[in-house]
């Protein structure tokens, strides 16, 4: 048998009520943890052994009901699934721990999930299609099609990578990571019949094409679901399905195509231009102070890739996308 | 210890909006003794939006890069965190999909080439730090940057996903605290600044659709650094460099305050330590002026 080991951890712990509070403050505790514990344990024996009236929400304990999802020095996390002792030797041994959102608190770890569950309810998040209700035999999907879902089921909605989002935090209307990842569980599902939901997440603002492609909702994700995948999933569909519009984002995409074909590096002024149209005069500030500096490359002075037309033969043959 | 030797693939910035990369990439090599073979026939590697188009073309094409640096028989080594992310995620999808690897060649066959997943893909920042240490760079540094306060600025690409990213070097990196950008600040002789934003994106790829998400994480880091009292960042990526150097105005209206930080390559950073003239290093084709040395 393992024996346990325990380590003495200094505990910051973020603390508001929206009802009496003015500001949030943090409360310390020492305590033991040992290698058996979760980072819920901690809460518990917080609430348990220090302060019965610090809140947090919890359930099932079993990393399925996403309930106790808080942030550990500033990195999302689900408390009954995270162990204290993976934390202790990430951070070290003073914990600092928050609520997923720290402007969303109400008391302590709780917190106001209003717009996750907006976001989430915006992309349709259900099969829309046309079932017969006395069918003559089953709807049978097959274990290929099912495959193609890539496990976005497994979503327990918890927020982590919502609140993880840095574009989230800045974009009231991006619906986030964990609403593009249910959106393309239903898209992606042979059943489904609903052209709009495809549309709705490549809307600008909205949509996926606001991805900083950071990698922040793959990292946390506690299924590891891998939000970011889909969100390239949502992006290639929109051109399979014909829903993608003629805008800035879908064109600098495109763009680097053309780019490559032509010159195989790539021709960044002509990307640009491609990309925005009469939009590149908004970029004249920047763009004399880089000339100035030597940064932007005259037409005539565009590098080129040697063996361009093995370039030319690849993009030819190896196209599978058309816009 | 025999010289060392890498096939160099520079991306696109390198030769056209960020000269002072290649420049200075060159320069750190030559005093390291690192010998570099130009990857002259690569492409772009779809700087990550490529895909979003048509994925198997960038698979194609990404493995084309690499496949020139099998034929060498060397580490490729890129010197841009996105197209590190880019070629290790195309190499890594390879390795692990015979299927989609005979797809893959059977189009590169067309043009005489073969991916066979033979060499490795590294970011300089790890080929320096695994390849010659950490303890050899210290040695070699005559010009500490001792009286300086350095923020370190890793980029995305290079720690996240972090399962990716640590294929690529011996040591493993954590997203949320990494450490060799700070290792390489405080072996050239500066002191690296803790700030909450140096493992955080700077918005580079959503620069042209979201301009104001763009700015703000761009304004975020900059004065993230400002308020830990660093007197120039350092970033081992050429696209957040163009973020932090060029666009520190636009950043600074996005969050209302005025922003301005020199910011260097880490290529820039190793070269000023172990002696490199400074213009041999590129800094005069900064926005933000570099004006300390």
């Amino acid at each position: 048998m393992s024996t346990i080991e325990t380590k003495k951890v200094k505990f910051k712990v973020f603390r508001f009520n929206a009802d009496e509070d003015y500001l949030p403050y943090y409360d310390e505790y020492d305590m033991d943890v040992t290698s058996e514990d979760v980072v819920l344990d901690v809460l518990n024996r917080i609430k348990w052994e220090h302060d019965g009236s610090f809140s947090y929400r919890r359930s099932c304990r079993h990393g399925i009901c996403g309930a106790c999802a808080i942030k550990v020095n500033g990195r999302s996390t689900l408390a009954c699934k995270e162990r204290m002792f993976d934390m202790v030797e990430l951070f070290g041994e003073e914990l600092t721990l928050d609520p997923l959102s720290q402007k969303r608190a109400i008391k302590d770890m709780i917190i106001d999930k209003g717009d996750f569950w907006e976001k989430h309810a915006a992309v349709t998040p259900y099969l829309v299609a046309d079932i017969e209700e006395e069918p003559e035999s089953e709807n049978i999907v097959s274990p290929e099609d099912e495959h193609k879902l890539l496990d976005a089921d497994l979503c327990i909605q918890c927020g982590a990578c919502h609140y993880a989002c840095p574009v989230v935090e800045i974009n009231e209307e991006y619906f986030g990571p964990a609403a593009f990842a249910a959106a393309y569980r239903f898209s992606a599902d042979v059943r489904d019949e609903d052209k709009e939901r495809l549309k709705n997440v490549n809307k600008m603002g909205q949509g996926v094409w606001d991805c900083v492609k950071c990698f922040e909702c793959a990292e946390v994700c506690p299924k590891e679901i891998n939000p970011i995948e889909k969100i390239t999933k949502l992006h290639q569909m929109a051109f399979q399905e014909g829903v993608a519009e003629n805008n800035v984002a879908v064109r600098h995409a495109v763009g680097f195509k053309k780019s490559i074909q032509k010159r195989g590096v790539l021709d960044e002024g002509g990307l640009v231009l491609y990309s925005e149209g009469c939009g590149i005069v908004k970029h004249v500030p920047v763009a004399l102070k880089m000339f100035k500096k030597g940064k932007i490359a005259l037409p005539w002075n565009i590098p080129t890739s040697e063996n361009m037309d093995e370039i030319k033969k690849l993009v030819k043959s190896s196209s599978t996308a058309k816009f | 210890m025999s010289k060392l030797k890498y096939a160099l693939f520079t991306g696109c910035t390198a030769k056209q909006s960020t000269p002072e990369q290649y420049m200075s990439t060159m320069a750190v090599a030559k005093k390291l003794g690192i010998e570099l073979v130009e990857l002259v026939e690569a492409s772009c590697c779809g700087a990550s939006h490529l895909q979003d188009y048509d994925e198997f073309l960038s698979l194609v094409l990404n493995a084309r890069n690499i496949a020139y640096a099998e034929k060498h028989g060397l580490t490729m080594v890129t010197i841009c965190n996105t197209c590190q992310l880019n070629t290790a995620m195309t190499k890594h999808k390879l390795d692990n999909d015979p299927e989609l690897k005979a797809k893959v060649n059977e189009k590169l066959a067309e043009v005489g080439l073969e991916y066979k997943g033979t060499s490795k893909i590294t970011h300089f920042l790890y080929a320096i730090i695994d390849d010659i240490g950490l303890d050899k760079i210290k040695e070699m540094v005559v010009k500490p940057l001792s009286q300086f306060n350095i923020a370190p600025f890793y980029g995305c690409h290079n720690i996240r996903p972090s399962e990716l990213a640590n294929e690529g070097h011996k040591t493993p990196e954590s997203p949320y605290r990494p450490t060799s950008l700070d290792d390489l600040i405080i072996a050239c002789g500066g002191e690296a600044v803790d700030y909450e934003e140096k493992n955080k994106c700077c918005g580079f790829h959503v620069e042209l659709q979201a301009p104001k998400t763009a700015a703000v994480l761009t304004g975020n880091a900059i004065a993230g650094a400002m308020d830990n009292n660093a007197d120039m960042m350092v970033t081992p990526c050429p696209l957040c460099h163009l973020k932090l150097d060029t666009q520190a105005e636009h950043a600074g209206e996005a969050i209302g305050r005025e922003l301005e930080m020199p910011v260097l390559h880490m290529q820039q950073m190793v070269g000023l330590a172990l002696g490199c003239d400074p213009k041999e290093l590129g800094l005069q084709h900064h926005v933000v002026d570099v004006n300390f040395v």
